[in-house]
């Protein structure tokens, strides 16, 4: 079966409802739907299993951040890939930044260990059932989660940069 | 014709001292720095593209062991001189200053290019804004990255200080506050 996103979205509302599979895109070919948090983990295990899919390769997966999107502050993305059939497609999963637990891949995918810790380190994102949910780039005893964008990029300790110059 | 006999070679000129028939003398201090000032040897700590063009500066081309820096430590214990070439994040600051701690005395830290110098272009919460935070730093050199000349210029003025440095410069008791003020030990 060639695999199109029509027949890919229609596969997946088939198996987990119309109210779980909302806003399905194509921004730039590769078709992006959105989902929660109670779906994620089912329908990433349906794709890798599913023997018409075969979407078995986690590209990606990472933290975006929209402070002012009330009570959808945080998101985590997550790219898949079908080496089988040459089908991407990607997920896009809201939730607030009260509440910023989501469920781990890690005993799906072993490469969603390390991705997952990044998105900890950067978003705080905390993954449910992650076996080892540490800082994996930026100092130990960094303090906050430096992608949110609450905090300026620059370095704050410096005195001798002008501004204007700087185009901020 | 070769060049090996045209005179536009420069001869260096001996230290301040008495010259007579059989003997020269001098200060103990002038003969230490001479020696020191021509036998530096680096501990290059390249972290990146800066790193590179030093790998230039170490080839035959451009040839930095005419400066007597033949050997180019990888190693802190008979290392003069620290040259940090790249950009040092905050994760890698410690290191720095943990290979600066391990040297002896004397030595000298040259910060080369614009990353290690101020941080660069890397104006982030993740880089160290220059390793004058960490550790203290005698020549910086400009560039980004320096071109080899650069780096041999810095290495020049690093020997101009070893010539002309007292040898109980690094008792004195501003050596002191300075290490100090980093907490280096």
């Amino acid at each position: 079966m060639e695999l199109t996103n029509e027949n890919v979205l229609g596969k997946i509302i088939e198996q987990f409802g119309e109210e779980n599979i909302t806003d399905a895109v194509n921004p730039d070919g590769i078709m992006t739907f959105q989902t929660n948090r109670q779906t994620i983990h089912e329908l990433i295990k349906y794709l890798r299993d599913d023997e018409k899919l075969q979407i078995s390769f986690l590209t990606t997966m990472c933290g975006i951040h929209y402070p002012e999107q009330k009570d959808r502050e945080l998101c985590m993305m997550y790219q898949l890939h079908s080496l089988r059939h040459n089908y991407r497609l990607r997920i896009k999963v809201y939730f607030p930044i009260s509440d910023p637990v989501m469920p781990t891949l890690t005993d799906l995918y072993a490469t969603a260990n390390w991705m997952e810790r990044e998105a900890y380190d950067f978003y705080g994102i905390v993954f449910a059932g992650h076996p080892n949910l540490i800082r994996i780039l930026n100092v130990e005893d960094m303090e906050y989660h430096p992608m949110l964008r609450q905090y300026p990029l620059e370095d704050q300790t410096r005195e001798d940069k002008v501004n204007t110059f700087f185009g901020r | 014709m070769s060049d090996s006999n045209n005179t536009d070679i420069k001869m260096a000129d001996a230290p301040e001292g008495y010259i007579g028939a059989g003997f020269f003398a001098t200060s103990f201090e002038k003969v230490i720095g001479l020696a020191r000032a021509n036998s530096l040897w680096p501990l290059p700590f390249a972290t990146s593209c800066c790193g590179i063009e030093f790998m230039a500066t170490m080839g035959s081309h451009y040839d930095i062991s005419r400066f007597g820096s033949e050997r180019p430590s990888f190693s802190p214990r008979q290392a003069d001189i620290l040259l940090v070439m790249g950009t040092i994040a905050k994760k890698m600051g410690p290191v720095v200053k943990q290979v600066y701690e391990q040297m002896s005395e004397p030595r000298w830290v040259v910060a080369v290019g614009a990353c290690a110098s101020s941080g660069g272009i890397f104006d982030t919460y993740s880089v160290l804004q220059g390793i004058d935070r960490v550790v203290p730093v005698d020549v910086y050199v400009p560039g980004c990255p320096p071109r080899p000349e650069q780096i041999l210029d810095g290495l020049m003025r690093v020997q101009d200080l070893a010539k002309n440095e007292s040898l109980r410069r690094r008792n004195s008791p501003e050596y002191q506050a300075l290490l100090e003020s980093y907490n280096i030990k």
